[in-house]
């Protein structure tokens, strides 16, 4: 991966003090991850160009990690040697540690001094579009050049990807622009080659300090740094600004994040969340099923109502199962509170005994996440199995899409989302399912009513003859 | 004295302290056998003496003695036992078990006791104490009869317990060694005409015995090829309702008493018998008739009947366990064992409790539910056909009420009909509909009992720890976590279940080469076979695409009865992982709809009297399925690195130009070769993708015909599946055959020229070779060797190992990798594969299956490089 530096100040050979790096030498330098190494491939005096060239060890990523880690890193095939990432980050702190700090011993009155200076990337990983890089770049001053690349030109169908060429041009102090190199470089990447743990905070705020707290995008930028780790999220924001209040779903998952993004303006699991609570309480449920229950963010509504004297909440995944333990903080509950809940792992397509007996289950929405085939299978083992007195159902509502500012049309909410159904299609699931399993069913809105095209989210509540 | 103890039952010992009981455990049974009150005191207390210990002594006690007892196994108790309440418990225990509670009382004299006692300095109690204990036990001595013991015996002196001679008796159900084979036949009901019809159909001869009763007759049983004899068993219900129920009685009484017959009672049997003991009770439901019969019949045959009655066991366990035959059908925890809950479950079954629209009783539907290994015939609720449900089987086909009288043939498991000659009853139940009680919804379809049980699978089936037994290898484990991760992947991405008869096994590389310059190459994979013994191998071209199962069958209606599919598709094809191949299923619908017609075209159908097969395949184009990979990962990084290395190295020879330094000449030199490799990668992947806009673009290559209807293919060698299989490619463009060549391993020319197509193979782009050993199954020395080993291509493997993965370097530090763990994994997963397979043409019901299938997608997610 290559990272070139250019300043057409004069005299331009200043850079290499600047750099501490002698222009007319190969400088290399061994690090962990590989190796690096500083060349100026131009030393005019009208006309400097710094390259820092780095060789990521392709073998090394993979070898030596935790079994064969999924995600890009444990793969051979791997952008991670071509594309400027979080290497280079690091590279830029060992290479450039002192102009990064703004200290030069033969320069000292330049360190401070606004140059004309140009940065040019001919391969970074960027998610997100022409318009996000202007958010991250143009407040800083940057004017931004940017290409993405197609992904084959063999394959002109399979369009472009991830991978873009950029350049910038400010005029600013060198130490200035290698900082936000520094951070910006993963924020793009929205990837870090290494565990990112609460010292990260620590290197966010000393590089970014003087500049972020100002920044538009000051959000986006912290929790893409910081991996979305929610708590160090948090942290960094509250430290960067002690007087906002910060996010307080900033620790959703990516995925997730994702469906959150298109729905943001209504926040829909509240609505969600209350309608299916209210609906839970209104049939008198004591023992309720959160069919699905992700990481438990129903379930730490259930545990505040009283009511409720058995609450099982079952999934699918184990890591999500493990996530709603953390969050809900089971290990430190009081016993008596310990007692309403438990977690299962289980599977909506197999008859599962365990769910037998209970008042009332909750299914928020998950059906959209089974393949339709497979629905035959799921009624059966709710509606004829397990056989609560009270199923309630919520599932998007796909006439409503369309008001979705964020969601090209015709798309899902969801990657993962098999289906999505409009009133009508719901009803004409849920209708025969009633009657085959003597079942009463009705219909309601969730969230904000549309007159066109209803509430963004839908909700059936099944009731036992 | 002889002290006859059923092989399965709690012996409990009764005496006061000092009476010898732990002596006369230690002298009779195994140490593990014995469970002492003592040592269990020991055990929560660290002192065997600690009465204050007594309370949990006996919680662990009676838990020790549910496990052995829920294991079938022989349990004596050493305690005092001496009161009422403390035998309470032992005799719950023994009833939920289905054990036969007996008693051993060592009453012997208070002073004999005493003395003893004061030998052992840890018994420290005085004298009261036994003399205590002697009186409690004296004093319910005669009522343990009542108490529930089936038998008690008293040993009153010393003399009497050293003469004890312990006899263990097998259960009277307990016939495991009678091999058969059987003819099972279902309820009779007195219709005597249809019995001899349906015992002269099974090969039975009749000769007339003395007297001229109808009905006392000689029977000759027909003989297998192998000489043994073939024997009937009786299902019960030989009485009530039909015409001639004194014949019925006479000629199974007489196969009975030569041999020729085992008989179990039936609920109509039973009342009768009760009838004939003076019993009162209600004259209904066809005893009317049975007793009309019997009026002109003599004393002495009633006294004869009765006896034969009452002598009837509940049920059999036949032929080493793996055949159970009650009247009403038997729970797995139920067989084998013996208690009156045992007995009213093969009279009556289990009822719910509450009774249908006809006033009978709802019957608890025991056969959905049964997991055992055993295959239990039963009879008692008449229904139109016997249908298999989880490897149990009702033959009473309602002959009595016009419909049949059925035979299951054993082991064969064929039934034998005879056509009822009369309707002699009416059912208050409609008998053609089938009434089970509590009938799983969309019973009105054509689907069978166990098709619709299969629908939906159960938890318990696959989740946690198991170890499963497969032909080819014992006891494959699959352990918790990987079951867990199999049951989300199962959940959220896999295809119905009931398509999903197979997973093809991972399959290894050859061991690493240490050519230079290469990580594969044959020889390694010739040698490896050649030192296991093989002689011959078949080298069969590896197709890049991605492996594909393909399930085809001949019709919507093929599919329907076969795989109990009714939604009107005939097949499926599915990844490795057990996902839909296509999410447009217009295009799975064509293209299986165009191997339907190659199949018939080739002529597969009526040459494998078929009407489905499953097909081991590779889909081409690559980027058919793995669209998204590519375009994230391998165009990706093409892209990436074609751009990052161009402008590398048009900075470094602008560097170059202005300085001479051999550092930046040598990086130079380096960026530069690293370009090439990158050519070389895209190279390599661009070969395998080629645009799909119709099924024309898609190639299809079939390698393994694996099963078709009653056959798994497996017994064919690989020569058997390229040439059937060439042929049925030959119907159709999208079909492509694969090339291959026979390899004998002990001539080197052989494998030269193996390696010399190899060789052109790869350069042309190819992804290499799969070396087989000849047979399907292939063993070796050390047991069953790898199905195939896989021989990969240099340019190839770029996409494996990345684009550079050939500088010298790299290529050191690669060639160290282990393949151990995913030859070991190919093995299993070969043996579970097959299993499925088996078990499917076998019809077993669903679960079974899948409990392999479910358990190669377990298997894959253990941790193994996935670049082997």
């Amino acid at each position: 991966m290559l990272l070139q530096l250019e300043t057409s100040y004069r005299p331009a050979t200043d850079l290499g003090y600047l750099l501490h790096k002698n222009p007319d030498r190969l400088h290399s330098k061994k690090l962990a991850f590989g190796s690096a190494h500083v060349f100026y491939p131009v030393a005019e005096p009208d006309l400097c160009r710094a390259a820092v060239l780095l060789e990521v060890d392709p073998i090394g990523l993979v070898r030596g990690k935790r079994p064969f880690q999924s995600g890009t890193l444990g793969q051979y095939v791997n952008d991670r040697p071509y594309v400027a990432s979080s290497f280079m980050s690091v590279a830029l702190a060992q290479l450039f540690s002192s102009a990064m700090a703004g200290r030069s011993r033969e320069r000292p009155e330049l360190v401070n001094q606004a140059l004309p200076l140009k940065a040019s990337l001919p391969a970074i990983s960027f998610r997100g579009g022409q318009e996000l890089l202007q958010r991250l770049f143009a407040p800083l001053g940057y004017q931004v050049e940017a290409e993405r690349l197609v992904l084959d030109p063999k394959f002109p169908a399979w369009g472009e990807g991830r991978c873009w060429s950029l350049q910038l041009a400010h005029t600013l102090p060198v130490a200035k622009l290698l900082q936000h190199l520094y951070i910006l470089l993963p924020v793009l990447d929205n990837e870090k080659h290494y565990w990112v743990g609460p010292a990260e905070t620590e290197k966010l705020l000393a590089k970014a300090s003087a500049w972020l707290p100002d920044h538009p995008e000051k959000d986006l930028i912290v929790r893409r740094y910081l991996k979305y780790q929610g708590g160090l999220t948090r942290i960094a924001l509250a430290r960067l600004a002690p007087e906002e209040n910060p996010d307080p779903d900033g620790n959703e998952r990516q995925k997730d994040a994702e469906e959150a993004e298109v729905e943001r303006p209504l926040s829909m699991n509240q609505h969600r969340h209350a309608e299916v609570l209210s609906a839970l309480k209104a049939c008198g449920a004591q023992s309720v099923l959160d069919l699905g229950c992700g990481e438990g963010r129903l379930l730490r509504e259930l545990l505040r109502e009283k009511q409720f004297q058995r609450i099982v909440g079952l999934d699918v995944s184990l890591q999500a199962l493990e996530r709603a333990a953390n969050r809900l903080h089971l290990e430190r509950m009081g016993e008596r509170q310990r007692q309403r809940i438990e977690l299962w792992h289980g599977s909506l397509t197999y008859r599962d005994k365990r769910l037998k007996g209970f008042d009332a289950a909750a299914m928020v929405d998950v059906i959209e996440h089974l393949d339709p085939p497979r629905l035959a299978a799921f009624q059966r083992v709710l509606f004829e199995c397990a056989q609560p007195k009270t199923v309630v159902i919520t599932t998007p509502n796909r006439e409503y899409n369309v008001r979705w500012k964020s969601l090209p049309a015709g798309h899902v909410r969801h990657r993962d989302h098999r289906f999505e159904w409009t009133r009508s299609e719901f009803e004409a699931w849920a209708a025969p399912v009633a009657e085959e399993f003597g079942y009463q069913v009705r219909f309601g809105p969730v969230g904000p009513l549309d007159e066109e095209v209803g509430a963004p989210t839908q909700m059936a509540v099944f009731d036992r003859n | 004295m002889q002290l006859d103890v059923p092989d399965f039952s709690l012996v409990v010992l009764i005496g006061a302290s000092g009476s010898g009981k732990s002596t006369f455990a230690a002298t009779h049974f195994l140490p593990t056998e014995v469970v002492s009150s003592d040592v269990c005191r020991g055990l929560v207390s660290n002192d065997s003496n600690d009465q204050s210990a007594t309370a949990d002594a006996f919680a662990l006690l009676h838990y020790t003695v549910g496990l052995r007892l829920k294991n079938r196994l022989l349990t004596v108790i050493d305690a005092t036992n001496v009161a009422k309440e403390d035998r309470r418990k032992l005799i719950q225990l023994a009833r939920q078990y289905h054990a036969l509670p007996v008693a051993v009382v060592l009453d012997l004299p208070e002073r004999l006791c005493s003395d003893r006692n004061a030998l052992r300095p840890e018994r420290s109690f005085g004298r009261r104490v036994v003399r205590h204990q002697r009186s409690t036990l004296r004093r319910n001595l005669r009522g343990l009869a009542r108490e529930g013991f089936r038998r008690v015996w008293k040993l009153k002196s010393e003399q009497e317990v050293e003469a004890v001679e312990v006899v263990r008796q097998p259960l009277w159900n307990d016939k495991r060694h009678d091999h058969g084979p059987f003819d099972i036949i279902g309820d009779v009901h007195g219709c005597f005409d249809e019995l001899v019809d349906l015992l002269q159909k099974l090969g039975y001869k009749f000769e007339k015995g003395a007297g001229q009763a109808e009905g006392n007759w000689q029977v000759q049983a027909p003989q297998t090829e192998e000489g043994a004899q073939r024997k009937v068993i009786f299902l019960g219900d030989l009485v009530d309702r039909g015409p001639k129920t004194p014949a019925v009685l006479r000629l199974v009484m007489a196969m009975v008493r030569e041999g020729a017959a085992l008989c179990v009672p039936g609920n109509h049997d039973d009342k009768l018998r009760r009838k004939l003991e003076g019993r009162k009770v209600k004259i209904a439901h066809g005893l009317e008739q049975s007793l009309a019969q019997l009026e002109s019949e003599s004393e002495e045959f009633l006294d004869q009947v009765r006896d034969f009655l009452r002598g009837l066991v509940s049920h059999y366990q036949l032929d080493r366990g793996r055949l159970v035959v009650a009247h009403a059908g038997l729970k797995e925890d139920m067989q084998g064992r013996g208690s009156g809950q045992v007995r009213q479950f093969c009279l009556y079954g289990e009822t719910s409790g509450e009774t249908d629209e006809f006033g009978l009783p709802v019957r608890y539907p025991w056969a959905m539910d049964y997991r055992g290994r055993a295959t239990v015939v039963y009879g008692h609720t008449p229904v139109p056909e016997p249908e298999w449900l989880n490897r149990t089987i009702c033959v009473d086909t309602g002959c009595v009420f016009g419909g049949m009288l059925t035979a299951l043939r054993y082991p064969e498991k064929e039934t034998v009909s005879v056509p009822a000659r009369q309707t002699y009853a009416q059912s208050v139940r409609p008998f053609d509909s089938e009434t089970e009680g509590s009938d799983p919804p969309g019973s009105d379809s054509s689907l069978s009992a166990q098709q619709l049980q299969d629908h939906q699978l159960d938890l318990e089936d696959v989740r946690g720890k198991r170890f499963i037994q497969t032909r080819l290898r014992r006891n494959i484990r699959v352990h918790e976590e990987n079951s867990a991760a199999a049951l989300e992947s199962m959940s959220r991405f896999a295809t119905d279940p009931r398509w999903l008869i197979y997973l093809p096994p991972t399959m290894s590389p050859s061991e690493t080469s240490s050519r230079s310059g290469m990580l594969e190459h044959p020889d390694e994979a010739f040698a490896t076979y050649r030192n296991a013994g093989v002689s011959e191998v078949i080298c069969q071209e590896k197709h890049m695409g991605s492996r594909a199962v393909v399930i085809l069958c001949r019709d919507p209606q093929s599919a329907e009865r076969r795989f109990g599919v009714d939604t009107g598709e005939i097949g499926v094809v599915i990844t490795r992982t057990g996902r839909r191949f296509f999410d447009d299923l217009e295009l799975e619908h064509a293209l299986l709809s165009r191997l339907q017609m190659a199949a018939e075209g080739a002529g597969l159908w009526a040459e494998l009297s078929t009407d489905w097969l499953c097909l081991d395949a590779e889909l081409m184009p690559w980027s058919a399925k793995a669209q998204a990979l590519l375009r994230d990962q391998y165009a990706a990084v093409g892209s990436a690195a074609t751009a990052s290395l161009e402008a590398s190295l048009e900075s470094l020879s602008l560097t170059r130009a202005r300085l001479h330094d051999e550092g930046i000449h040598a990086l130079w030199k380096r960026q530069q070769s690293r370009q090439e490799s990158v050519a070389r990668y895209c190279q390599a992947y661009r070969q395998y993708c080629w645009p799909v806009q119709s099924l024309e673009d898609l190639k299809l290559a079939p390698f393994h015909l694996l099963a078709s209807e009653g056959a798994v293919h497996a017994d064919q060698d690989h020569f058997w599946h390229m040439e059937i299989l060439a042929r049925f490619c030959a119907q159709d463009s999208i079909l492509l055959a694969t090339q291959h060549r026979s390899v004998s391993l002990a001539d080197l020319e052989s494998c030269k020229q193996a390696e010399d197509w190899w060789q052109q193979m790869t350069a042309a782009g190819g992804e290499g070779m799969v070396v087989k050993p000849k047979d399907f199954v292939a063993k070796g020395k050390r047991g069953l060797l790898q199905p195939a080993v896989k021989c990969r291509g240099s340019e190839y493997l770029r996409i494996i190992y990345g684009p550079e993965y050939l500088m010298p370097e790299h290529l050191e530090r690669l060639r160290k990798r282990g393949l151990g763990r995913k030859r070991s994994l190919a093995l299993r997963e070969f043996a579970l594969g097959l299993e499925a397979l088996e078990r499917f043409v076998r019809r077993e019901p669903l679960r079974r299956v899948h409990e392999c299938v479910f358990a190669v997608l377990a298997l894959e997610s253990e941790p193994v490089d996935p670049r082997l």
